[in-house]
């Protein structure tokens, strides 16, 4: 017994602390400085901050190179099963056509009676110039969803800009750094973005759940959402802009996105600011 | 001359391999997203630092590991020394199997495998959870851990064999 616990011990102090063959430093130096950079950047310590954003930097630009012929082959399958569903999207796009083609003569007036409105109550219009930003990274780990884009502080890129996708609402931004950015899509579990369900304009918060769809939260419970309503954003925090549309409810709270996050490739980035009455 | 130089440098690649293998896969997350398979993913730097370290563990040094780890927390967004601690973590428990085992078995080694993930993916997802207040999908994480514990098996013989070709081509030269 006592001869296996001292097996089990060398065993151990072989492999966490001495020195493996050809090995310039032993396990157990590595894991103190990994717990050490760990701790360092729970409390915000700033030498780690600058290494971070150095380090920010040059992995994504790594990355991005790294990361060419694989998107290369992502393109060439997406183009491939595009091409096998052009006729249907073709006649899915006619019928949409029609449509919009018809509420576009009734939305320039509402914009203009909306812009009026909006003035009155003392709300977020006047949108700072808009940024267009390429996306480095869009590795979308099962844990975080998150993006790169090559835009940062340089760009005057700031905390919390909203993201769009064309008028799509896809995020906000999370980390700067000199020329990236990371933005916390709404689809990540830890994004929560106050919104308005229309057409009954329910105020709620819209989680993100790890996957491609969202999900309406903190709620009441007698509320009655039903499939097609759209969700928007509310304007609520001062972080966005009310009004900006979201996405469509389907079955229950779940929510799907106008925009498909796994296709971005340009993003927008905006600030908003109040008007003068 | 020429040709002792060429397959001295091949040698050297084909040494590096495991560790060029690891740098790309953390700076470009193998992840098959794209394809929309609904729950499927699986962590190839578990394998890929698992196999090598019991294996051949001079052909993957720990402090390049400790760097592909921060690499990864960047690309993926987690706290940086998260993925450092995990791989290093792995490494221990490699080289632990490695220290106790006399007599290699595959099927002793794919099950210490998931005993390690487990172990390994507990202890960083807790520390992501308690002290980073981070939210994450448990589901995800054990999809994720079932999937690299099954690919483990596939990916281990496609890297003895890889081996077996090192040892050929070195003999040879």
């Amino acid at each position: 017994m006592e001869a296996s616990r001292d097996d089990f011990v060398i065993a151990i102090r072989s492999a966490f602390i001495q020195r493996g063959n050809k090995q310039r430093f032993s396990l157990f130096f590595l894991l103190i400085l990994s717990i050490l950079l760990l701790v360092l950047g729970r409390f915000n310590f700033s030498a780690i901050n600058y290494i971070k954003v150095s380090v920010n930097e040059l992995v994504y630009r790594s990355s991005f190179i790294v990361s060419v012929p694989e998107n290369y082959l992502i393109d060439s399958y997406i183009k491939l099963t595009d091409h096998f569903t052009y006729y249907d999207h073709y006649q899915e796009l006619k019928k949409e056509n029609k449509k919009l083609k018809s509420n576009i003569e009734n939305n320039n007036y509402i914009i203009s009676e909306n812009d009026r409105l909006k003035k009155i109550i003392d709300d977020y219009i006047i949108v700072s110039d808009e940024i267009i930003a390429k996306v480095l990274i869009d590795k979308q780990s099962p844990f975080l969803r998150s993006i790169i884009i090559n835009k940062g502080s340089k760009d005057k890129i700031k905390l919390g800009m909203a993201v769009l996708d064309g008028e799509f609402l896809v995020g906000k931004i999370v980390e700067v750094n000199y020329t990236t950015s990371r933005v916390l899509l709404l689809s990540d579990l830890n994004s929560k973005i106050p919104v308005t369900i229309e057409p009954e304009g329910y105020q709620s918060i819209l989680s993100g759940t790890g996957k491609n769809d969202g999900v309406i939260q903190y709620s009441k419970e007698n509320i009655s959402l039903e499939d097609g309503n759209t969700v928007y954003t509310s304007g609520s925090g001062a972080i966005f802009k009310s009004g900006i549309p979201i996405g469509k409810i389907l079955e229950k709270k779940n929510v799907i996105y106008f925009s498909d996050f796994s296709q971005l490739r340009f993003v927008k980035i905006i600030a908003f600011e109040k008007g003068e009455n | 001359m020429s040709r002792f130089g060429k397959g001295k440098f091949l040698n050297r690649l084909f040494e590096l391999a495991p560790i060029i293998l690891l740098y790309i896969s953390v700076l470009n997350e193998f992840d098959f997203n794209y394809l929309n398979l609904a729950y499927f993913s699986f962590n190839f730097p578990f394998i890929l630092i698992f196999y090598w370290s019991l294996k051949k563990p001079e052909n993957l040094g720990y402090g390049l590991i400790f760097f592909a780890g921060i690499i990864n927390d960047v690309v993926i967004g987690f706290p940086i020394g998260t993925s450092s601690f995990t791989y290093l973590f792995i490494c221990g428990f490699a080289a632990y199997l490695k220290n106790i085992t006399l007599r290699s078995s595959i099927l002793k080694e794919w099950l210490f495998f998931l005993f390690t993930i487990l172990a390994v993916s507990s202890l960083s997802y807790s520390m992501l959870v308690l002290f980073f207040k981070l939210k994450i999908s448990y589901l995800d994480i054990i999809i994720n851990i079932i999937f690299t514990f099954f690919l483990y098996i596939i990916f281990a013989s496609i890297f003895q064999f890889y081996q077996k070709l090192i040892t050929v081509s070195e003999k040879n030269d």
